[in-house]
């Protein structure tokens, strides 16, 4: 089974990343851009067929290293 | 003062670390590595700076979750103290024990020079050859050390004294020119609950000889070798 994690910096945590990227998008032009997040994803391949299991241990995962809770959210995407 | 520096692939100032810390006691610290889950019986034990598993995912995450911090979080939750310099306390917030998340510097550049620190709170074992309010100039080189934490912990830490450094310029003011890396509220350092774990972004170690060009980082070593004598 392949998974997608997708880890995202929380509403409210400065991303000095997706402010420059932000700044070089109006630099080439690209107009009407409001704001720009940078975030992560990672692709898993699991040899899980269950999908509740196979969620509940890519839940497991993002807590206890994919993701850092105190800054970031974390979304997991099952993709077949 | 028995101490105890954990080596992880990557780490770099662990033998700055070795000479500051054999100054201020006059005993050799005992090298441990990342893989090893014993350690020996010490007083102190210290994540020194570098580059552990070359900042792979966020720095200090995959440091946090190696063999040897079980023991290490077992013995901190004992109250055997415990100080992360740089890269060592990127690990020690990953791992939780210590408050808080040091992100991307602000400017997005590495960082490589002397800052100012202000000792927040002198009544710790890591302080106590340090008054409050008293300034040291140390060098700081990092890209991560931009120290994030949200408003609540932000508080919990002001009013408990949890906050051990911060940046400020030459005549002691938390101005933003004086902050390096973004970091909020000109944080540097900080303590768990207990006061027993400490975690600074500069590195002390590295201003302990006159050939550094400066001996202010002597203040942490020697309060603590008393502290632990």
């Amino acid at each position: 089974m392949k998974a997608k994690v997708h880890v995202t910096l929380k509403p409210g945590v400065l991303d000095p990343q997706g402010k420059a990227i932000h700044h070089a998008l109006g630099a080439l032009g690209f107009q009407g851009v409001e704001e720009v997040r940078q975030g992560k994803v990672i692709e898993l391949e699991l040899a899980e067929t269950d999908r509740a299991r196979a969620e509940a241990a890519l839940d497991e995962m993002c807590r206890k290293l994919l993701a850092n809770t105190v800054i970031e959210n974390y979304a997991i995407e099952l993709t077949d | 003062m028995r101490s105890a520096v954990i080596v992880f692939p990557g780490s770099n100032r662990e033998m700055d670390m070795v000479a500051a810390l054999e100054q201020a006691s006059g005993k050799k610290p005992a090298l441990v590595f990342h893989k090893d889950t014993e350690l020996p019986e010490v007083d102190l034990i210290v994540l020194p700076g570098g580059f552990s598993h070359g900042d792979y995912l966020r720095a200090g995450a995959m440091a946090a979750r190696s063999p040897v911090m079980a023991e290490v979080r077992r013995r901190a939750e004992k109250g055997v103290p415990v100080l992360g310099v740089c890269n060592g306390f990127q690990i020690l917030t990953e791992a939780g024990l210590l408050p808080g998340a040091l992100m991307r510097n602000a400017s997005l550049r590495f960082v490589c020079k002397n800052v100012t620190l202000r000792c927040e709170n002198a009544q710790t074992l890591f302080t106590g050859a340090m008054e409050a309010g008293q300034r040291m100039t140390v060098p700081c080189a990092h890209m991560d050390g931009n120290y994030f934490a949200d408003a609540d912990t932000m508080k919990r830490l002001e009013d408990s004294g949890g906050i051990a450094f911060r940046y400020v310029d030459g005549e002691g003011r938390t101005t933003e020119e004086a902050n390096p890396n973004g970091s909020l509220d000109n944080v540097a350092g900080v303590f768990n609950e207990t006061k027993t774990v400490l975690g600074l972004m500069p590195h002390p170690e590295d201003a302990t000889d006159p050939l550094h060009g400066g001996t202010d980082g002597r203040a942490l070593f020697h309060g603590l070798a008393e502290a632990l004598a």
